[in-house]
């Protein structure tokens, strides 16, 4: 695919490129072929060509030596060859096809061969035996560190509407195959704007109260107990005694645990205008055995004694 | 113009090279260049065989971005230490260019040794310099061809030897030998030797003064470096002029110079010119001509001498060889000492003082500073840490610069050698400790079973309003 807008810059650039090259070839030659004329010429004195400026500056004859001249048609030929390889000459590819995109597949490809088997390897067994191996626990870091630490954090404890990891707290299922189909599908956690659905703003808070009740928070007792019946509209997806459905990534309300916050006002703001977050699908950009090993990781930072794999 | 002017030489812009079959010489000078042959070469040709602590003593291995130099490993981050020895290498060339000239590009450069070496072949192949024009006028018989292709498979041979050795400083001698001779090398190391050993064969072989006249940057610059005072190969005119060949004139008593014009100086000098005629840019004072003139001298019962190394000053004047000493102490020679001295102290200090562990300290921007259960702040910092030792440590991490500050995660490490590793750590602060905002602190990492190595790294912790 052409990056030009129109044939014409196509010729352009090719034209001009191989008038440079065949001029810088024609007046190489024109030099070679010129005769100059030296004088005063002695044992002790090389000579001058006869050309005088300035009034007294003169050119001593101090030839270049012939084999430099060489060199300026071997870069001329080497440019010509490199010219029909390469792509250059404006929109031709080259016969050699070389494109930078390909070459990077290649590297990639390369490297597949050189990791792939012990990736491959890990991806053989089961989850909990990788998440016990040492070695796989670095790789998996290092895996972490480079992917998923932007969003979780480098210590995996995510920050407000990124999940911690490490805390066995699971808004889709923490047993290590759930948490491998997390990372290679990706998760859509939506809580719909509940807002209107609930009534006035009053009846938000009443709710926002009631949730509160449920991690044993600090509530008015009066506005909580008005919440409760609303809360039903809840239920469908938070469950009737809020603790979550891990089917649909509904949190668990009962557990002193916060996405987004805990606050009074905060949770008023969740119900209000409702959540959305996505965790990214890395199936394709990974690759299944990569993802094995991340999530055998990722399952050890809340099932594994952190200090002893530390080692 | 007119007519009265000498009838012109007509040439072309691009001249050939005319060959230069220098005479050997023998003396105090080609022995001096011999010694510093033997010298380098043993250092090149034997360092890659050294083996130091189980590894080869100098080895630049480039794919894993290691250089280990005896003791030391050196680290892409230490690429400073290499700058410095480059400047070192740059103002030692100014120091002995401006006390002593060429010495370099006479005794020294790899030029120069190589051209002496495929010249030794060369004269043992095709024999002397009356001999090597003679087998190059006659025209093409099987012996002529026997005897070239003799010479150019030995300079071959020894090319590819130094082409090989020089793959050896970045792929350890022993593997790549083995790999030379199952012929499994890789792209690169096929390239490496046989370009390393081309350059070679080329630029000892044909190319010889035409590098140090065309080519070599340093030949050009280091006039810059010369004054009046600067050693030069010198041609004592007043003692030599007029030079006459005709011993029947002499004995006549005509006036007659020490030269006796046999033009010895002429037919050793590598880059083929006449000494006598003053100092030339051609000229890397090798100090044939002064070898050459002095045999010449003794056996003419006349004092050597008559080209030596002297001063332009020393020459004109005609300076005893103390007035001639005492000028090297000069304010540009004092200067070049001076700046040399200083960076060869700051040098060595920094290469002493050079802790063999790194560490690099990332704050997480994902959130900057979050309240744990108990009023805590916590801030999550990635620590880089560099091993750059060969031996193995268990690391201890502390933080430091706000009182209640501690780490939340685990405080030991363990590196192996030369391993490099992210680590991430999380750090508390007591609630209502530390400035809203930005908090200056520190990393430190000290190595358990040895406090010396250790390494103390400034970061930021944040505490929310």
């Amino acid at each position: 695919m052409s990056d030009f807008t129109s044939g014409f810059w196509n010729i352009y650039i090719t034209v001009l490129a191989l008038l440079g090259i065949f001029g810088c070839a024609l007046l190489l030659w024109a030099q070679s072929m010129q005769k100059v004329e030296v004088k005063d010429d002695s044992a002790s004195q090389p000579g001058t060509t006869g050309h005088v400026w300035d009034e007294n500056l003169t050119e001593l004859n101090t030839p270049m030596p012939r084999w430099w001249m060489w060199l300026f048609y071997i870069t001329i030929i080497f440019g010509l060859a490199y010219l029909f390889l390469y792509p250059g000459l404006g929109s031709y590819a080259g016969k050699l096809g070389w494109k930078s995109s390909t070459a990077y597949q290649e590297e990639l490809k390369k490297a597949d061969a050189e990791y792939g088997p012990l990736f491959a390897g890990y991806l053989k067994q089961d989850l909990k035996v990788v998440a016990a191996d040492p070695k796989a626990h670095l790789m998996g870091e290092r895996l972490f560190l480079t992917y998923c630490s932007q969003c979780h954090g480098s210590d995996a404890h995510g920050s407000k509407g990124f999940p911690n990891l490490t805390d066995n707290d699971w808004l889709f299922g923490g047993d290590p195959e759930t948490i491998k189909t997390t990372i290679m599908h990706g998760r859509n956690g939506v809580m719909p704007p509940m807002g209107a659905a609930l009534g006035t703003d009053k009846d938000v808070e009443n709710v926002a109260n009631y949730v509160r009740t449920l991690s044993g928070a600090d509530a008015d007792p009066i506005k909580a107990a008005m919440g409760k019946p609303k809360f039903a509209m809840c239920a469908a997806c938070h469950g009737a005694t809020g603790t979550g459905n891990q089917e649909m990534g509904a949190p668990n309300l009962t557990d002193k645990i916060w996405l987004f916050g805990g606050s009074k006002e905060t949770i008023m703001e969740t119900i209000r205008q409702g959540r959305s977050s996505t965790m990214p699908a890395f199936e394709e950009f990974l690759g299944e055995a990569k993802v094995h090993v991340l999530a055998a990781y990722v399952w050890s930072l809340s099932n594994v004694n952190q200090d002893q794999t530390k080692k | 113009m007119n007519d009265a002017t000498p009838p012109a030489t007509v040439v072309r812009m691009y001249a050939a090279r005319e060959d230069i079959y220098p005479r050997e010489t023998s003396g105090r000078y080609a022995s001096l260049r011999w010694l510093c042959v033997w010298l380098t070469q043993l250092v090149y040709y034997g360092l890659p065989w050294m083996v130091w602590n189980g590894r080869q003593a100098v080895l630049f291995d480039l794919e894993a971005r290691k250089f280990y130099i005896f003791g030391i490993v050196l680290w892409p981050q230490d690429f400073i230490y290499l700058a410095t020895l480059l400047i070192i290498c740059a103002y030692g060339l100014f120091l002995v260019t401006a006390v002593a000239g060429r010495v370099w590009c006479g005794y020294a450069c790899p030029q120069t040794v190589y051209t002496e070496l495929f010249l030794w072949i060369e004269r043992k192949i095709e024999g002397t310099r009356s001999a090597q024009i003679r087998l190059a006028r006659q025209p093409w018989t099987l012996g002529k061809f026997t005897r070239k292709a003799a010479k150019h498979f030995s300079w071959g041979l020894l090319s590819l030897w130094t082409g090989f050795t020089f793959v050896a400083y970045f792929t350890p001698a022993t593997t790549l030998l083995h790999k030379v001779l199952t012929a499994v090398l890789g792209p690169w190391e096929w390239f490496w030797i046989l370009f390393y050993s081309f350059a070679t064969y080329g630029n000892a072989g044909w190319m010889r003064e035409q590098v140090c006249k065309y080519m070599c940057p340093y030949a050009r610059f280091q006039s810059a470096m010369f004054d009046k005072d600067t050693l030069i190969i010198t041609y004592d005119q007043k003692r030599g002029e007029p030079r006459s060949a005709n011993m029947k004139d002499r004995e006549a008593g005509k006036p007659a110079g020490d030269c006796i014009d046999c033009s010895m100086c002429v037919q050793v000098c590598p880059t083929g010119i006449d000494i006598r005629k003053g100092l030339q840019y051609e000229c890397i004072g090798c100090a044939a001509c002064v070898d050459a003139c002095n045999s010449v001298m003794t056996k003419v019962d006349l004092p050597t001498g008559l080209i030596r190394y002297s001063t332009e000053h020393a020459i004109n004047n005609q300076f005893s060889l103390k007035q001639m000493q005492r000028r090297v102490l000069r304010p540009r020679v004092l200067i070049y000492s001076g700046l040399l001295l200083l960076i060869i102290l700051a040098f060595s200090t920094a290469l002493s003082i050079r802790e063999p562990l790194k560490l690099d300290v990332i704050r997480d921007r994902g959130s900057l500073g979050r309240e744990v259960d108990d009023g805590m702040i916590e801030n999550v910092y990635r620590l880089q840490i560099m091993n750059t030792a060969e031996t193995g440590h268990q690391f201890k991490i502390s933080v430091s610069g706000i009182d209640s500050i501690a780490l939340a995660t685990s405080d030991e490490v363990q590196m192996n050698g030369t391993e490099s590793r992210a680590v991430p750590v999380r750090v508390r602060v007591a609630h209502g400790e530390g400035k809203p905002g930005s908090n200056k602190i520190f990393f430190e990492l000290t190595a358990v079973d040895n406090p010396a190595v250790h390494v103390k790294e400034k970061a930021v912790f944040f505490v929310p309003q």
